[in-house]
């Protein structure tokens, strides 16, 4: 299974794990799993129409999601996940 | 003098937060903002108290979101506006300003402004520890605010920055850590690093409180102009909060009656090598493309994924404003025309920002006839590399009348 960071504002959710495993080949079939084991993280992390919410950036190992398949995004066992806001720095 | 701050309130969903150290919404993800009591800070922000104040940014402090006096950068901003005469003539204008938050006290940018809010929102957080993630400007800002108020500073930089803004930091003793990656991995991280050690990242989880200050670049504006707004700001754009916060700053002026409220083109400039902004409202679209890998001499704005792009594309576009990206050739170009014509020594941002307002001249975009104000944020000292290639040399001669004689001869 992947791991995935939670930021702060979804702890609450995660019962304040930093970092929880969940299972999945993509990035939507991972959301779908952290949905199962952590009720309601999901329309945090999705808008009405499913997509990724534009205040929240997903990156694979490092990678944007963005610059990869959005939700299609193919995800390892291996590979690292970190849930951002989007709002910072400048 | 008691506070006007309400507290804090999402920008997206409206939810409303206490004033805490918290820069997202915890349901949506979207940006915290300031909320004010307008008819409380009203009631003393007058013309006649702003004029009887030390000529600083926190002329305007019922606007600024503190709840006690400023504890740091207690003399930042009072920068000057000064009249391009000789570049408006060359430039066939009828009236053309800069504010030159180059000569900013004490790092030389406007980000001194928006660090002495951050600062001494930390201190009445009870915070020890700042940070920040930056491109430079910000670097400086925090180290040598946070020396001046004895904080700890832990400053995050891309790892390839020119090197004066790199001894510009280290010298004010912060601890500077270079990140392999590009300015948005910087970021990136330190949103992380936000979440798990608590310290006061400005603009981070002090982000909210941070962003207000850029308002007083916009209040001093206006009063120096003799409480009047001009018809039209050019803006550099790197996160777009210092063009969203402009726009905001003249809509409180014209709310609490201290100047008429007029209609303000707000103009974008970006360097093309990282222009995901522009792109965005030239193309009509609402979504940003983040730049992967930003290229520009413009380091200070090489922010590929803009926190506030979003917010800037509407304010540019609500004002009835335009937007331009220019090229490296160009900004160099502009930071000569600038020094040659006002004797003013911009940085690359303050290149891209003047280069933008030529463009958008030459498509007719800005009109000729009425006010402008370039703004410039920042000192051309600190990024003289990319200017060492494309200007001249001294002349060398040795210590001889006759070897002077034979140069001035021939540039006779």
């Amino acid at each position: 299974m992947a791991t995935v960071r939670i930021p702060t504002p979804l702890r609450k959710l995660t019962k304040n794990q930093e970092e929880v495993a969940a299972a999945g080949h993509t990035i939507a079939e991972v959301i779908a799993d952290l949905e199962k084991n952590y009720p309601g993280i999901k329309e945090r992390i999705c808008d009405d129409s499913g997509a990724v919410r534009r205040f929240v950036n997903i990156f694979v190992s490092d990678e944007d999601i963005r610059f990869l398949k959005n939700l299609d995004t193919p995800v390892k066992d291996s590979d690292e996940i970190s849930i951002v806001p989007a709002i910072a720095g400048g | 003098m008691s506070s006007y701050v309400r507290g804090l309130k999402c920008r997206e969903c409206s939810r409303e937060y206490p004033k805490a150290p918290l820069h997202v919404c915890e349901f949506c993800f979207g940006p915290l903002e300031v909320a004010y009591d307008y008819e409380g800070a009203g009631r003393t922000l007058t013309r006649d108290a702003v004029s009887r104040r030390p000529p600083s940014m926190w002329r305007f402090r019922e606007l600024l979101p503190l709840d006690g006096e400023p504890t740091v950068g207690e003399r930042v901003g009072g920068t000057p506006l000064v009249r391009a005469h000789r570049l408006e003539k060359q430039l066939h204008l009828r009236e053309l300003w800069i504010k030159n938050d180059a000569v900013s006290f004490p790092t030389l940018s406007f980000k001194d402004r928006v660090v002495s809010v951050a600062l001494s929102k930390a201190r009445e957080f009870g915070m020890s520890t700042v940070a920040c993630a930056s491109t430079g400007n910000l670097a400086n800002a925090v180290a040598a605010n946070a020396a001046a108020a004895g904080l700890h500073a832990f400053v995050f930089i891309p790892h390839d920055l020119e090197q004066s803004k790199v001894l510009g930091t280290t010298v004010f003793g912060a601890r500077v850590v270079g990140i392999r990656g590009t300015y948005d991995d910087v970021n990136r991280l330190c949103s992380e690093i936000a979440g798990k050690y608590g310290w006061g990242f400005v603009n981070v989880n002090l982000r909210p409180y941070y962003a207000e200050g850029s308002k007083s670049f916009a209040f001093e504006l206006a009063e120096q102009l003799g409480w009047r707004l001009p018809q039209h700001v050019v803006v550099p754009m790197a996160s777009g909060s210092l063009l969203t916060k402009i726009g905001k700053a003249f809509r409180e002026l014209g709310a609490l009656g201290l100047v008429d409220p007029a209609p303000v083109k707000l103009h974008g400039a970006q360097a093309a090598g990282c222009a995901p902004i522009v792109e965005a409202v030239n193309k009509g679209a609402d979504l940003i493309k983040p730049v992967r890998r930003p290229e520009t001499i413009a380091k200070s704005l090489a922010i590929g994924n803009p926190a506030d792009g979003y917010y800037a594309i509407r304010a540019i576009r609500e004002s009835g404003g335009h937007a331009a990206a220019v090229s490296d050739d160009e900004i160099v170009a502009a930071m000569r025309l600038l020094a040659q014509t006002e004797g003013i020594f911009a940085e690359t941002a303050g290149g891209v920002t003047l280069a933008a307002a030529l463009r958008l001249l030459e498509e007719e975009k800005l009109p000729r006839t009425e006010s402008i104000v370039v703004s410039v944020t920042g000192n051309g000292l600190k990024t003289t590399d990319p200017l060492a290639s494309r200007l001249d040399p001294p002349t060398l001669i040795g210590p001889s009348l006759k070897e002077f004689d034979a140069l001035a001869s021939k540039e006779a």
